[in-house]
Formats: structure tokens, sequence, C-alpha cells
């Protein structure tokens, strides 16, 4: 088991090695510093002393690959490649463009956006879970069909209208809580309520659906016809045999998102006013705040890849017939 | 009219998947085993209706897809002069709709302005009132007396000049091929068209409707600037449109060549392969959207020059952000046809195809492709509604299309502030929100219909 988790950490070397050669090229080939300085300072009207300045403030005005005028390792560390996108295997992040830092930052936005990421998460599985488990037990009935319908329904609604609508809804009509914002502490409580509900709504018609799937696949194996065979009711079945075993991919499909909830959603914060790393992430697209998308980029490939390993991790667990090695 | 036919680029990517989907129907009506999945989706009540729904949009979308430059005179020569005014045949179409602006936001069916103006009366003093709209309800007196009643009678008209429509569209198909028109839509025809039949009249019925009240009213109100709102939800057909299918088409031949390569030859092929995808898989989505927009961005910004025209931009950006999309996309139809291809590769005629000595690549194209194919369908049409909401959420977060391209995302983008405005501006949002789930869930249903048709695995459940 260790031997294959160490193996597996080794392969996700060469990735993220792939994510940032990637980055590097999008980022500093594709347009060079040059460009992205007058873009910053707007337009065709700058002097190059300006652009040259502004390089020499966020540290773009070093060689890009090697520094022919630095000696010995320093002619390839004094260099954009490596000041910029090496470092970040560090995870050093360096500074943004506005001057602040971003590990910091990212330090302290992260809990914002998992105290509404995870409230959302586990409250839309138990959800999603029981309306699926009801669909299936319904099965092949009015209340199924029309349960699908409805489900298919709310997949076709723009994310954006759950959002809008929720804000509108609950936050301006009835008043019940603020449209958005955030708070210290405990009192963040009633900034999470809205978030958290929009979150939950806006998943349960895909989320049901797909789990219906995967009961009703459940459903029809032979394990499930030699239970009800033996007599067992269908309650026992559905909640002692196929939620069991249908949980198998549902948690592997929860696992897998687990790390990824430190980013949070993009949409909902900046709606919502969280200041979590998702609207971080939307103001520095706003800004062109370049080294702060290059740090994101990067982040979510790590937390991609952890969230790969610990689904295999949790396949042992979850299921003995499951061996690594 | 004298006009200059203009080919965007986007345009040209439309005019070949028009001609592949025709290479596509010319060569499945030639073979039965073919045609059989398609029957079963003609076969069903939920794709009857569906497909005349995504009809409407896409006649909506190919009309706008005809761009040219109308003349605007002679010059000295006798020779035409050409606006640079990029046009389509769906703007010469709508007519009235695209010209008649408003001053600033006005209700739906509204006679009057939504905001107070000053306006000096006849004898000379300034009174805050609600102006008159320019040309929303127009032939109404000055009060907009009677307009119940005549939204009722024009809307009557409408509907029955599109029953009419409706009726000639059938005879048309009759003398074609369909027999008998009551057993068509008294549903005693093997296949259900009598559903498809009815559901187009109601569409043709229901346009016809609207279409006439637009030409006196603002159907959908205006917007800031007073254009109107129906005819933007209309334009944005097309952006909807293009993003869910130009978006598989371009990432088409990169995943089905990598995918079926990598099953098939296994090894350090499929290493590379493995690896490539896997590392494009691991950025989230949206930051790499997000990253390579920005880098486009400022590409254009810095080389302006290099485009002729605003619309000749916005639509770069846009087959620009369709190659993107794909590039985030392609990779789950990669893996699914290389375990398909993995498992080919091992079936008897595969293998003895290898025996006979026929080379790799024939093998690829002749054995392995046709018998992956339902899995691209499948994909295909599965994909298209979670790109056509994906547009609206990156426009949102000003990464999708470019401002000046109508599109529900820009229009939901433009609107979203106005509902704290008091009383409300809601129209706007209601229209793309509305448009939108309609494509959506026809395309939903339809790709629900295609995959129960095309999937041997499911069709042996029944």
């Amino acid at each position: 088991m260790s031997a294959y988790i160490i193996r597996r950490l080794l392969y996700a070397i060469p990735i993220l090695i792939g994510v940032n050669a990637l980055t590097f090229v999008l980022f500093f080939v594709v347009n060079s510093p040059d460009d992205m300085a007058r873009m910053h300072l707007g337009g065709k009207r700058v002097t190059d002393q300006a652009i040259e300045a502004w390089k020499e403030d966020h540290g773009y005005n070093k060689p890009l690959l090697f520094n022919e005028a630095a000696a010995g390792t320093a002619a390839l560390t004094d260099t954009i490649l490596y000041e910029k996108s090496i470092k970040l295997f560090l995870f050093e992040f360096g500074q943004s463009d506005s001057g602040r830092d971003i590990s910091e930052d990212i330090s302290q936005r992260m809990w914002p956006s998992l105290a509404i990421a995870v409230p959302t998460l586990l409250v839309g599985l138990a959800i999603n879970i029981t309306f699926a488990l009801l669909l299936a037990f319904f099965r092949a009935t009015y209340l199924d069909f029309w349960g699908v319908v409805i489900c298919v329904a709310m997949m076709s609604i723009s994310s954006l209208f759950y959002i809008i609508g929720g804000q509108f809804l609950v936050g301006k009509l009835l008043n019940l809580v603020p449209i958005s914002g955030y708070d210290t502490g405990l009192h963040a409580w009633k900034f999470m309520i809205l978030p958290v509900i929009v979150g939950v709504i806006g998943g349960i018609g895909s989320g049901t659906r797909w789990y219906r799937t995967l009961f009703l696949e459940e459903i029809h194996r032979d394990y499930v016809r030699s239970a009800r065979a033996k007599g067992l009711s269908e309650h026992w079945v559905l909640f002692r045999h196929v939620l069991r075993n249908a949980l198998i991919p549902i948690l592997t499909g929860v696992v897998v998102v687990l790390p990824l909830l430190f980013i949070g959603s993009l949409l909902v914060e900046s709606f919502f006013g969280i200041p979590g790393l998702g609207s971080y992430t939307i103001d520095a697209i706003n800004n062109q705040d370049f080294a702060i998308v290059r740090a994101m980029v990067f982040l979510g490939a790590v937390l991609y890849i952890i969230g790969l390993l610990l689904t295999d991790i949790s396949y042992t667990i979850a299921d003995p017939r499951v061996r690594l090695d | 009219m004298a006009f200059q036919p203009v080919i965007l680029w986007t345009d040209a990517l439309v005019y070949l998947l028009l001609v592949l989907i025709g290479l596509m129907v010319w060569y499945t009506r030639r073979h039965e085993h073919l045609l059989t999945p398609w029957r079963r989706v003609s076969g069903s009540r939920t794709g009857q209706a569906t497909m005349v729904v995504l009809g409407f949009y896409i006649a909506v979308g190919l009309m706008d897809t005809l761009h040219f430059n109308p003349q605007t005179g002679v010059d000295d020569a006798g020779k035409p002069i050409y606006s640079t005014e990029v046009l389509s045949v769906f703007d010469v179409v709508a007519g009235p709709l695209r010209t008649q602006r408003e001053k600033t936001y006005s209700a739906p069916f509204a006679t009057h302005l939504f905001s107070k103006e000053n306006v000096q009366t006849a004898d000379g003093r300034m009174e805050r009132i609600f102006p008159r709209l320019q040309y929303g309800g127009a032939h109404l007196d000055a009060s907009g007396a009677g307009k119940l009643a005549d939204i009722v009678q024009k809307g009557a008209i409408g509907a029955a000049q599109g029953v009419v429509a409706w009726a000639l569209l059938i005879l048309l198909l009759n003398k074609l091929r369909i027999g008998r028109i009551r057993d068509l839509l008294a549903g005693r025809r093997p296949q259900p068209w009598h559903v498809g039949a009815w559901t187009a009249l109601a569409m043709f019925a229901f346009v016809g409707a609207l279409w006439e009240l637009s030409g006196y009213y603002h159907v959908l109100g205006t917007d800031k600037v007073g254009e109107d709102v129906f005819f933007q939800s209309l334009k944005s057909i097309r952006t909807g449109l293009i993003i869910g299918t130009l978006t598989t088409l371009v990432m088409l031949p990169a995943a089905i060549l990598l995918g079926i390569m990598a099953g098939y030859f296994r090894g350090w092929v499929d290493d590379v392969i493995q690896y490539l995808y896997t590392t494009l898989n691991s950025i989230p989505g949206v930051l790499l959207i997000a990253a390579a927009v920005l880098m486009m961005q400022i590409y254009m910004s810095n080389n302006a020059d290099q485009f002729n025209s605003l619309t000749e931009r916005a639509d770069l950006r846009l087959l620009f952000l369709c190659l993107i999309l794909g590039v985030t996309s392609w990779t789950g139809l990669c893996r699914l046809l290389r375990g398909e291809a993995l498992k080919l590769r091992e079936l008897e005629y595969v293998q003895a195809a290898r025996a006979f000595g026929v080379n790799h690549f024939r093998i690829l194209v002749r054995h392995v492709l046709p018998n992956v194919m339902h899995i691209v369908l499948i994909t295909v049409v599965l994909d298209f509604s979670g790109l056509v909401l994906a547009e609206a959420v990156l426009s949102y977060i000003s990464i999708g299309v470019d401002p000046a391209t109508n599109s529900w995302g820009n229009m939901i983008n433009g609107a979203r502030l106005e509902l704290a405005r008091e009383p409300v501006v809601w129209w706007s949002l209601l229209a793309a929100f509305t448009f939108m789930f309609t494509l959506v869930l026809a395309a939903n249903l339809f790709s629900d219909v295609v995959r129960d048709a095309f999937d041997p695995r499911l069709r042996e459940q029944r």
C-alpha cells in the first residue's frame, strides 16, 4: 500500500512538470512580459521606461530561460523560468502583480471557501441520496417518471438562474438573510445559509439523477435478486444491500472533489461576496493579475492529483476486494 | 438589394459541419444497420417533440450564419460600394426588430418608457413624465388605450398565420412522401410522427403570434440602450449553437485519433497519450480557460490592427473560445475511446485482420473506428447542453465571448445588476434564461433518446 502511494506520488511529478510547462508557455512565451506590462499600464502610449520599471517592480525583467550575464548556477536560477515557474513546486507563489503575498492570501482565503463548500457538499449529498433512493424505491411508477422529468428540467436551468433567483427571492423579497457579504467567526452563519441552499438546489437535478442510475444498476444485480428470493423486505434490500454497494461509486466520486473544495466555487463566491479563493481567482481574472492565476492553476492541479490518489486509497477502504499493488 | 457575401471563420466551420452531417446522412441512408438506431430515435415521442424544438433553434441559427455586407451606394466609376457593416439574413428577416431602438428600458408590451424623464410640454413647462415610446405600440393613440384587445387581436392573427404556414409545410411534406395526412395526425402510423406534427403546430402558432406582435410592440421589452430584448435573445441562439457544436467539432479529430491509437497500440504510445490527457485534465477547466482567454485578450489588444472589423474580432474570439473549451473537454471522450479500443483490439475480427497482414492504419479505420462511432455520437450529443450552459457562466466571469457578441451570458451579465432597481427590471434576465432553458431542456431530452437508441448496453436491458 505505502509502496503504491509512493509510486503514485512519484508519478505526479511529471504531470506537475507538464502543467508547469504549459502555464509557462501560456504566460511567458505566447505573450512576452513586455506585452503584459503594456496591458497593465494601459494601451499603446506607454513609454519604454515605464515598461522597464513595471517589469523591474514585478521581477519580469530577467531573461526567460538562461541568464548569460550571471555566473555559475545563477545563470539558471536568475531567470523567469526559475523565479516564476519552478518555485511553484516549493509552493512559493511569490507576490501578486498588485504586490501582495499570494501564499498568505491563499492561507487566509481558503477558510471561507471551505465554510461554504463543505456544508454544500454534505447537505447536497444527503438530499441527493435520499431523493435517489426514493425514486429507486418507486421505480417504474409515475412518481419515478415525474421525478426524473423534474431532475432533467432542473439540470437544464443555468446555475446563474439559481444564484440570481435565490438572491432575489430569499434576500430581497423575503428579506430573510443578507444578500451578500461575510463576517468573521461564528457570525458568518447567516451569510452562509443562502449560498449553501443555492449550491445544494443547483446540484439536485444532476446529482439525484446520477445516483438513481447507480442504484438502479445495482438493483438489477443477481445478489439483490437472491436477497429478495430469501424473502427480505424491499426496505431491507434497499438499505442493507443496494445502498451499501452503490455507495462505492458515490464515495469515489465525492473523494475526488474533496481537495478541490479548498478552491471553492467561483460563481457562488463572487455573487455572494464571500472572500474565498473562488472570488480571489475571479478578482485576479478581472484585474488581469497573472501571478495569481498562475498560482491557482498550479494549486488546482496539485489538489486534483491529491484527489485522484485519495480516490484510489478510498477504494481499498470501501471495497475490500480492491487491492493496490 | 445587392450584397457581398462575407464568410467569417465560424461560418466556414458551420458550413463544414453541415457538409459533414450531409455526408453522414447520405452514408447512413445506404446502410440498414446504421439506420436502425435512428429509427429508434424517430420512434420515440420525446425524440419527435425535441427534434422539432431544436429544429426551430437551428433554423434561426443558420439564418444568422449567412453573413454579407449590404450595398450602400455606387461610386463614380459605377462600381458598387459595400458597407463594412456585417449583416446576416436573419437581420434582414427581423427587419424592424433590429432598427427600432428606444431610448432606454421599457417593459414588455409597454407603450411608455420605464423611467421618468423631463419633457417639455406644449406650453413650455418642464414636466416629469413617462415619455411615450417611439416604436412600441406606436399605432395606438397617445394614451395607449385598448392595448389588451389589440394584443389579443394581433396575437390571434399571428397565430393564424403560423397555423397556415404549418399547414403549407405539412402539405409540402405530404407531396414528398409521408402518406395520408389524417393517418399521420391521428397517430395511425408505425412511427409517432403525429407527436412531431402537433409540436410543430404549437410552435408555429406560438412563434407566429410572437412574430406578429413584435412588429408592433417590444414583446420582451427593451434593454438599457433601448435594444429589443426579443431580437437579442434570437441573435444569441447562434452563439449558443456555435459553442455547443463547434467545440465538439474541433476537438473530435484529436480525441478520436489519440483515443483509439492509445487503446490499439498500447505500449509507449499509450503512455504518452495518457500522460497528455492526465496533465490537461489535472488543471481545473475554468482556470485553464481563464488563463488562455486572458492571454488571448492581451494578444488581441496588442495586435488590434490585425483585425479588419469588430465583427471579425468578436468572431475570432468566439472561435478561440470554442477551441479552448475543446481542449478542456476532449479528455473524457479520449479516455472512453481508449478503453473501448483496448477491448476491440482483442476481438477475433481485429486479430484476423492482423493475421492477414492488414496494416495498422487500415485496421484502425475499417475495423476499430466504425465500432466506436456510437460512443462518439452519444458524447457529442450529451456534451452539447453542458457547453451551452458553460457559455453563460464564462461570459459572466468575463472570460467568455466578446462583449459585442449577442449571447445569453452577456444578456444576463448586463441585466443582473438591474435586479437591485426598484421597480425591478426583470425581462432581460427572464428572456435569456427562458431561451437558454428551452434549448438546453430540448437538448437534454434529445440526448437521452439518442443514448438509449445507440448504447448497446442499455438496449440489452430492455
